[in-house]
């Protein structure tokens, strides 16, 4: 009898993640993600909202192979991360920009440094940081600012940092879990709209969020989870209210 | 990887050593400890082995030849047994030479009343081993041989001095398994207490794509380095320990130097100073690669 062979799925030319049939449960035996499918085109916005324990923490560390699904298949960038090699993490990563809440800089080093240690790791040249840093710092409009130490900072000025640390090595995907988290309403749309000229600029973003506010005012791609499953994806969406 | 790159690894590890002052002073003084305790170890077994083994080279097994066995014979007898591994020396003495000896030793000037050598048959050989525990072995052997009529051996001294080596053996091994379970235990408990502080910065350097070289290296040349110092200066502190020691033992008591002697400083440090510093540079390694390595799974 022939055995009909399930086709295995890939990103497409314009995918550049896919999500197909996910789910990821944690020893406790809880599932964290159920049969979540979840495709995102190169240049995207996309928003990920819902409640606490709803998935979305889970759904970034599956996206930064911080941990590995269940079942199902994740292709990221070309990369199948189920399958994925040890060694070759960190080449995937490259590709990757990742910003957090409490923006996890490295205390003891200057904001030049910071910017500076994303470069050292792929092994530019003193040249080329030397080239590179100040040019993000500006972007980020902390030029002026570069010698200072994370603790000197502001924290809007501490995520602007963590941001040009995700920048400078010119990622395909930037993930942003919670960047407005710890900021004022200021400092929020200050960080939101640095996110927004990234992705004009061809870097999909992907932006997991609490803000009502930001994500009803920016009219972007909103996927809503809750409990583990994906319960609306629509493009030009809002803020789902649970009750 | 690229020459700024190592650079760079190097100039981070040189720094990690003053981000974490408290750290780095709390390694290095537990491997400075350890690493005392086995030098101060190492310079009191070493001397004692030395001074067992210039006891074992006094002591020789005689062996006499029948009454006029032929020269041929005895010269004979003389390569088989210099051909043993456990002979390191062979001399053979005349009848002459024995009277000459015996004379000396004993009569001093009153030999006048002897016409002739009245040890005639007392040529023998001198036997000096070098491994006296094998003395018996050789014994047999010699009593076993054609052409010899008596073998003198002092088995009390072969006895003790074996029992002696035996204990040196058991004592080093015993201190040695000891030192090393504490000093295992004391730096990964230190090198922890270390790492745990920079797991923030191991995993921010996973999240950015570090390859797992690249965010060990700077711990482990910390590692290595620490290893270094706090092998370096227990040998500076034995060094001048046991010049004091060695001095002060010449000084006050110079009978003990006449019947004993010491290793010179140089023969201690020859071979503590490469093992110590290795053993150091080898605790700073592995304890960095052990240690980091169950935070790179991020």
């Amino acid at each position: 009898m022939a055995v009909k062979k399930r086709k295995k799925s890939t990103t497409t030319e314009n995918e550049i993640i896919n999500l197909t049939n996910v789910c990821k449960a944690y020893s406790t035996g809880a599932p964290a993600l159920k049969d979540v499918n979840l495709h995102i085109s190169r240049g995207e916005f996309v928003f990920i909202v819902g409640d606490s324990g709803s998935g979305k923490s889970t759904l970034i560390k599956l996206l930064l192979r911080e941990l590995t699904v269940t079942s199902g298949y994740i292709n990221v960038m070309g990369y199948d991360l189920s399958k994925i090699k040890h060694r070759k993490i960190p080449k995937f990563r490259r590709n990757l920009g990742v910003v957090f809440q409490d923006f996890r800089l490295l205390k003891d080093r200057n904001v030049y440094e910071n910017v500076a240690f994303a470069q050292r790791i792929i092994q530019k040249s003193n040249k080329e940081i030397k080239r590179n840093v100040p040019s993000i710092l500006s972007v980020v409009g902390l030029a002026g600012k570069y010698k200072a130490k994370p603790r000197q900072l502001s924290g809007g000025e501490q995520q602007r940092v963590a941001l040009a640390r995700a920048l400078v090595n010119k990622p395909t995907v930037l993930l942003a879990d919670e960047p407005t988290g710890n900021l004022d309403p200021k400092n929020s749309w200050e960080i939101m709209k640095l996110l927004e000229q990234i992705n004009e600029n061809g870097t999909t973003v992907i932006v997991v969020t609490h803000n009502r506010e930001i994500v009803n005012a920016m009219q972007k791609r909103v996927v809503t989870l809750k409990k583990g499953v994906v319960i609306s994806d629509e493009e030009k969406g809002g803020y789902i209210d649970e009750d | 990887m690229r020459i700024s790159s190592f650079f760079y690894t190097l100039r981070q590890g040189v720094r990690n050593l003053f981000r974490n002052k408290l750290f780095t002073l709390a390694s290095i003084a537990t491997i400075s400890a350890c690493l005392f305790l086995f030098g101060l170890f190492y310079a009191i077994v070493t001397n004692f082995q030395y001074i067992v083994k210039n006891a074992q080279q006094g002591v020789s097994v005689s062996v006499f030849f029948d009454d006029g066995l032929a020269d041929s014979r005895i010269q004979q007898i003389g390569e088989m047994i210099t051909r043993r591994t456990e002979v390191a020396n062979v001399v053979y003495i005349s009848a002459d030479e024995a009277w000459a000896e015996f004379k000396k030793d004993y009569l001093k000037g009153y030999e006048d009343g002897f016409t002739e050598n009245p040890l005639i048959d007392s040529a023998h050989y001198d036997i000096y081993l070098s491994d006296v525990s094998m003395q018996q072995a050789l014994v047999t052997y010699l009593v076993s041989m054609e052409g010899v009529r008596q073998v003198n051996r002092s088995e009390l001294v072969a006895t003790t001095l074996t029992g002696v080596n035996a204990l040196i053996a058991y004592v080093s091994v015993g201190i040695i398994v000891i030192l090393l379970a504490v000093s295992v235990f004391l730096i990964s408990n230190t090198v922890m207490i270390g790492i745990s502080v920079r797991r923030e910065e191991i995993n921010i350097m996973k999240y950015i794509g570090a390859t797992d070289f690249f965010v060990r290296s700077p711990f482990v040349i910390e590692g290595m380095l620490i290893g270094l110092i706090g092998a370096a200066l227990p040998l500076g502190v034995i060094y001048g320990m046991y010049n004091m020691v060695l001095n002060y033992v010449s000084d006050r008591f110079p009978m003990l130097t006449t019947l004993l002697s010491f290793l010179t400083v140089e023969e201690v440090f020859g071979v503590l100073t490469p093992v110590s510093l290795g053993i150091g540079v080898g605790i700073g390694f592995m304890g960095s690669i052990v240690t980091v390595r169950r935070y790179l799974r991020v």
